[in-house]
C-alpha cells in the first residue's frame, strides 16, 4: 500500500538527434570545405570501390565509388545541400501558400471559405505526387517544379489546420475591438491573426520536415526531382539500385542518411513540441 | 444510413469532377508535353504531328469538351508507348495492385495495434518510448531503400526469398512488407491515443467494478472502442497505399498500376499518365467510400441513429 | 426499522488517508474518514462537491484514477478482512460480488459498443449463488432479462438487445443498478445516483433503491451533496467537510439538532417548501484548499461560532448522543 508515489519525469533532451541534425546541416553549410572530391568528377578506372573499411577499399575514397568513379562521400555532403535546401524552400512557399489560405479562408469566411476548403478536401482525399508527377513530365525536371509539387503536398494540411486555429481566434475581443477601430480585414489578418497563429505553424513545419525529406527523395528516385548529374540522396538510391548485387553501398549508404536524417528530425520535434507545450502533440 | 450513403456518394462525384478539370488544365496549362517527349532533334513536322496525336491543338476550352465526351464513353486517352487505350492498361493491372493492399493494411494492423497497446499501457514508460522509437523508424525510412534493403538482405545475400515479380506466395512477402512498414507507425499512434482515451472512460471504471480481469477490460472493453477510430485510418492510408505501390512495384518489379505510373513518368507518356491519374482518383475516392460505410456500420450509434 | 435493528457491521472504515501526489504539492483529499456500515441501513455520505466524497468510494473500491492518488494509511474492512491489503486479484475476486459500485453519470457508464444484455451477462456469470458460468446463452439472456425487470424496466426481452444510446438516463442508470447488484454485494456504494437525472425520475429511482435494498438486506453507502435525498434515502448521515467527516448520526437526530455548524449551515441552505420565501440561505467563504489544510478546525474560516482554540487545534471527536458525532470544540458531550 504504500509504495513510493510517481511524479512525472520531465522528457530527456534528445542529444543523439541533436547531434545527427547538426552533423546533416553542417554538411550541408559547409559541403565545398568538407568533401574531399568534387561531386560530379568522374574517375572511370576507379569505379565501384568499396567503402574504405572493406576489402578492396581504398582509403582515397572513405565510403567508395558508384559507377562513374564517383566519390560516394562527396556526393553524399553535397547531396545533403540540395535535400536541405529543398526542404526549406518547400516548407517555405508550401507553408507559406497553406499559411495564408488558412489565414483568408478562417477569417473572411462565407463562400471563400466554402470554395477554399473544397480545395483543400480534393487535396486531400488525393495524394499530391502523382500531381507531381504530372507536373515533371509538363514542366521538366527542376528545382522549380520539385519545389511547386512539394508544396501541393503540404498546403492543404497546412491550411486545415491554420483555418481552425484562425476560427476560434476570430471570436476573441482584440479582433472585434481591431474591427471597431476600423482596421480593414487584411490589416487585421496581418497584424493580428497573423501573429498569433505563428506559435501552431511552427509546429506544423516541424512535424512536416521529415515528409518533406522523404517526398525530395522519392520523387528524385523516380525521375521527377532535380536531374543528374547534382547529387540528391534519392538520386543516389535509384542510380545504385542496378548494381545492388555487388556493389550494396552505393544504394544503401545514401538511404541511411535518409532515415537517420528523417527520424532525428521527427524525434527532435516531439521533444520541442513536448517542452514548449503538451498541448500541441495533439497535431 | 441510406441518406449518408447517398450524400457521400454525391461528395465523391463532384470531387472527381474537380481533381479530373484540375488534371486536365493543370496538364496543359504548366509546360508543354510535347516538348518533353520528343527527342531534341525533332523538326517542326514531329512536333505538329505529336500535337495533333495528342489533341493538344485548338483552342483549350474545345480540348476539354472533347476530353469530357470521351471521358463519359470511358475513353481516356490512348497511351503512346503501349498504343493501347489507357484504361484497359490500367485494369490489366489493378488488380496486381489490389492484391497487395489488404496484406500491407493487416501488416500495419498486426504490428501497430498491438504496439499501440502496449504503449498505451506503459505510458511515458521504457516500452511506451521504445514502441513510439519503432513506429518512427517506420516512417523514417524511404519506402524504395526499403525495399532494395530488404532484396540485398533476403534475396541477394541470404537467398531466402525472390527479388521482384509475380509468382508464389514467396515474391509476396518483401512487395507486402515496403508496402505496409510505414502504415505500422499511423496505427501505433492512433491506437495509442485512442486507448488512453477509453482507458480513462467511467464505462472503463464500470467493467472494473464488475470485477472483470484487467485482460478483459483492456483488450474487450478499451480495444473495441479505441478501434473505431483506427478504422478511420484506412481512408487516410488508402490514398498512401496506392501511391506507395508506385514504388513498391517499381522497385519490385511488380506488375502494377503503380509500375504503370512510373513507366509513364519515365517515358513521358503524357496521355497514359494523365489517365492514371484520374482512374486512381475514382479508386481511392470509391474506396474511401466503403470505408466510411464500413465505419457507419461497425459504430452503432451510427448505424442504428 | 430502528438503528438497532439493523444487522451486523459489513463494512468498517478506519482513519481513511487517501492523497493525491502531485508536482506542485500533495492533496490530502481524504484525511482520516472513519465509519461504519450495517447490514441493512443507508448511510449517507454528504458534502460539497471537491470534499472528497466521491474519492474516499474509490479509494474502498481501490479504483482510485492513475497517475498520483494513493491510499496511504487505513484499514477498510469488509466482514472482518482489510482489503486494503488484498492483491490486485483477491480485489477483483472481490469487486461486484461484495462490494459494489454505481456511477453517477449513467450516459458514461455503459460501454457504447456492446448491447445491454452483453453487459449485463458478464456481470451476472460472476455472481456466487446459483451459478451461470456452464449455462448455455439463452439461460442467461432469461436472468439478464429478469434483472432488467427488476429493476422496473419495461419490455426487457426488446432492451436486452439495444444499445446504450437507445435508452433514456434514468433508465440507463436502472440498467446500472440492475448490474451492480447482480453479483449479489453485501454492500453497495451509490455515488451520486441520482444527480443527473431529471427531478421526476430521481424519486423514482430512489424509490427503487430503496425496495432492492429490503429485497436484498444490503449495506447501502449513499453519497450526494442534496440533503433533501439524504432525508428521504438515509437512515444515518456523515457529513464530510475538507476531507473530514465532522458529524455523524442517525437522520432523524442530525436534521432535528445538528451539532456541527456546517451540518447546520447545509441543512439552513436547503430550500423549504413551508414558511415564509425569503432569501436562500448561503455559506459564505471556500472550503480550504486540500494542499494547504489548516492546523485548526477546517471550518474555522467560515464559521459564525469561531473561537481561537478553533484555530489552534483540530477539535476532537466529542460523541454528542446515541451513535452520534461531531468533530466541534463547541459541541456539547452527551
Amino acid at each position: 500500500m504504500g509504495s513510493k508515489a510517481r511524479v512525472r519525469r520531465t522528457a530527456r533532451v534528445p542529444w543523439i538527434p541533436i547531434a545527427i541534425i547538426s552533423v546533416i546541416v553542417i554538411m550541408a553549410l559547409f559541403a565545398p570545405l568538407l568533401a574531399p572530391y568534387s561531386p560530379i568528377d568522374q574517375t572511370l578506372r576507379d569505379k565501384l570501390l568499396p567503402p574504405a573499411w572493406m576489402t578492396g577499399g581504398s582509403d582515397k575514397y572513405f565510403l567508395g565509388t558508384d559507377a562513374f568513379g564517383r566519390d560516394i562521400l562527396s556526393r553524399l555532403i553535397y547531396g545533403a545541400r540540395v535535400s536541405l535546401m529543398v526542404a526549406v524552400l518547400a516548407l517555405t512557399v508550401g507553408g507559406g501558400v497553406g499559411l495564408a489560405v488558412g489565414i483568408v479562408a478562417g477569417y473572411v469566411g462565407g463562400a471563400v471559405d466554402s470554395v477554399l476548403m473544397r480545395l483543400v478536401d480534393a487535396a486531400f482525399t488525393f495524394p499530391a505526387i502523382l500531381f507531381a508527377l504530372l507536373l515533371s513530365v509538363t514542366m521538366g525536371q527542376g528545382l522549380g517544379t520539385l519545389v511547386i509539387a512539394i508544396t501541393l503536398l503540404l498546403w492543404a494540411s497546412f491550411a486545415r489546420v491554420i483555418r481552425g486555429e484562425v476560427l476560434s481566434l476570430r471570436q476573441r475581443d482584440f479582433v472585434a475591438l481591431a474591427r471597431v477601430r476600423g482596421c480593414s480585414a487584411p490589416r487585421i489578418m496581418l497584424t493580428h491573426i497573423l501573429p498569433n497563429v505563428l506559435n501552431t505553424f511552427m509546429v506544423l513545419v516541424t512535424l512536416n520536415i521529415g515528409v518533406v525529406i522523404i517526398a525530395e527523395a522519392t520523387l528524385s528516385f523516380l525521375g521527377a526531382g532535380i536531374p543528374p548529374p547534382t547529387p540528391t540522396w534519392g538520386l543516389m538510391i535509384s542510380e545504385g539500385r542496378g548494381r545492388i548485387a555487388d556493389a550494396w553501398w552505393v544504394a544503401l549508404i545514401p538511404g541511411i542518411a535518409i532515415t537517420l536524417m528523417v527520424l532525428s528530425v521527427n524525434l527532435f520535434g516531439d521533444w520541442l513540441r513536448d517542452r514548449l507545450d503538451p498541448r500541441l502533440r495533439q497535431l | 444510413m441510406k441518406r449518408y450513403i447517398a450524400r457521400r456518394l454525391m461528395q465523391g462525384a463532384v470531387l472527381l469532377c474537380m481533381v479530373a478539370t484540375i488534371v486536365f488544365f493543370l496538364g496543359r496549362l504548366t509546360g508543354n508535353p510535347v516538348d518533353l517527349m520528343l527527342p531534341e532533334d525533332a523538326t517542326a513536322e514531329d512536333r505538329a504531328a505529336l500535337t495533333q496525336t495528342l489533341g493538344l491543338d485548338g483552342p483549350i476550352l474545345d480540348q476539354f469538351a472533347i476530353f469530357v465526351g470521351k471521358a463519359i464513353h470511358g475513353d481516356l486517352g490512348t497511351s503512346i508507348r503501349m498504343k493501347q487505350p489507357a484504361v484497359d492498361a490500367f485494369f490489366d493491372r489493378l488488380p496486381n495492385t489490389l492484391v497487395l493492399i489488404p496484406w500491407a493494411i493487416l501488416l500495419g494492423m498486426l504490428l501497430g495495434i498491438p504496439l499501440g497497446v502496449v504503449a498505451a499501457l506503459h505510458r511515458g514508460g521504457l516500452l511506451d518510448r521504445a514502441a513510439g522509437t519503432v513506429a518512427v523508424l517506420g516512417v523514417a525510412m524511404p519506402s524504395f531503400w526499403l525495399g532494395i534493403l530488404l532484396i540485398f538482405v533476403f534475396s541477394v545475400e541470404l537467398g531466402w526469398l525472390p527479388s521482384g515479380r509475380m509468382g508464389g506466395p514467396a515474391h509476396y512477402v518483401l512487395p507486402v512488407i515496403t508496402l505496409g512498414t510505414f502504415l505500422v507507425a499511423g496505427f501505433m499512434r492512433i491506437t495509442r491515443s485512442a486507448m488512453l482515451e477509453v482507458m480513462e472512460s467511467e464505462f472503463v471504471k464500470l467493467a472494473r467494478i464488475k470485477g472483470l480481469s484487467e485482460a478483459v477490460v483492456i483488450w474487450k472493453h478499451c480495444l473495441r472502442n479505441a478501434l473505431i477510430p483506427v478504422l478511420t485510418l484506412w481512408g487516410v492510408f488508402v490514398g498512401n497505399l496506392i501511391t506507395g505501390a508506385i514504388v513498391t512495384e517499381t522497385v519490385l518489379a511488380w506488375p502494377g498500376i503503380g509500375r504503370l505510373t512510373y513507366e509513364a513518368v519515365i517515358y513521358r507518356d503524357f496521355p497514359l499518365l494523365q489517365a492514371v491519374i484520374i482512374l486512381k482518383s475514382i479508386l481511392i475516392l470509391s474506396i474511401n467510400l466503403a470505408v466510411d460505410i464500413l465505419y457507419a456500420y461497425v459504430d452503432p450509434r451510427i448505424r442504428l441513429a | 426499522m430502528t438503528p438497532d435493528a439493523k444487522g451486523e457491521t459489513v463494512l468498517e472504515v478506519r482513519d481513511l488517508h487517501t492523497h493525491f501526489f502531485l508536482r506542485r504539492g500533495v492533496v490530502k483529499a481524504v484525511d482520516g474518514v472513519s465509519f461504519s456500515l450495517r447490514r441493512g441501513e443507508v448511510l449517507g455520505l454528504v458534502g460539497e462537491s471537491g470534499c472528497g466524497k466521491s474519492l474516499t468510494a474509490l479509494s474502498l473500491m481501490r479504483l482510485l484514477p492513475k497517475g498520483g492518488a494513493q491510499t496511504i494509511k487505513g484499514e477498510v474492512l469488509l466482514g472482518g478482512e482489510n482489503i486494503l491489503e488484498c492483491t490486485p486479484a483477491e480485489m477483483r475476486e472481490i469487486r461486484g460480488r461484495r462490494i459494489s459500485m454505481v456511477l453517477q453519470d449513467p450516459q458514461t457508464s455503459l460501454n457504447p459498443v456492446f448491447a445491454i444484455g452483453d453487459q449485463l451477462r458478464e456481470a451476472l456469470l460472476r455472481r456466487k449463488r446459483a451459478p451461470l458460468t456452464r449455462a448455455p446463452h439463452a439461460e442467461v439472456m432469461k436472468e439478464a432479462v429478469a434483472a432488467l425487470r427488476r429493476v422496473e424496466i419495461a419490455a426487457p426481452e426488446q432492451r436486452i438487445s439495444q444499445y446504450p444510446h437507445q435508452m433514456s438516463g434514468g433508465m440507463k442508470q436502472r440498467v446500472v443498478g440492475a448490474i451492480a447488484i447482480s453479483g449479489e454485494p453485501g454492500v453497495l456504494i451509490a455515488d451520486e445516483p441520482t444527480t443527473a437525472l431529471d427531478v421526476t425520475i430521481q424519486l423514482q429511482y430512489l424509490k427503487l433503491l430503496k425496495r432492492l435494498q429490503a429485497e436484498t438486506g444490503m449495506a447501502i453507502l449513499f453519497i450526494t451533496h442534496d440533503f433533501g435525498v439524504v432525508g428521504r434515502m438515509c437512515d444515518r448521515v456523515a457529513v464530510m467537510y475538507a476531507g473530514r467527516i465532522v458529524e455523524c448520526g442517525p437522520v432523524r437526530r442530525i436534521f432535528e439538532a445538528p451539532q456541527h455548524p456546517y451540518t447546520r449551515a447545509l441543512i439552513a441552505s436547503v430550500p423549504k417548501m413551508t414558511g415564509p420565501v425569503g432569501r436562500l440561505t448561503t455559506i459564505e467563504g471556500q472550503p480550504p484548499s486540500l494542499m494547504d489544510l489548516p492546523v485548526g478546525c477546517r471550518f474555522a474560516s467560515r464559521c459564525s461560532l469561531v473561537e481561537q482554540r478553533c484555530l489552534d487545534a483540530y477539535p476532537g471527536t466529542v460523541r454528542v448522543g446515541d451513535e452520534h458525532t461531531a468533530d466541534c470544540w463547541k459541541a456539547t458531550p452527551a
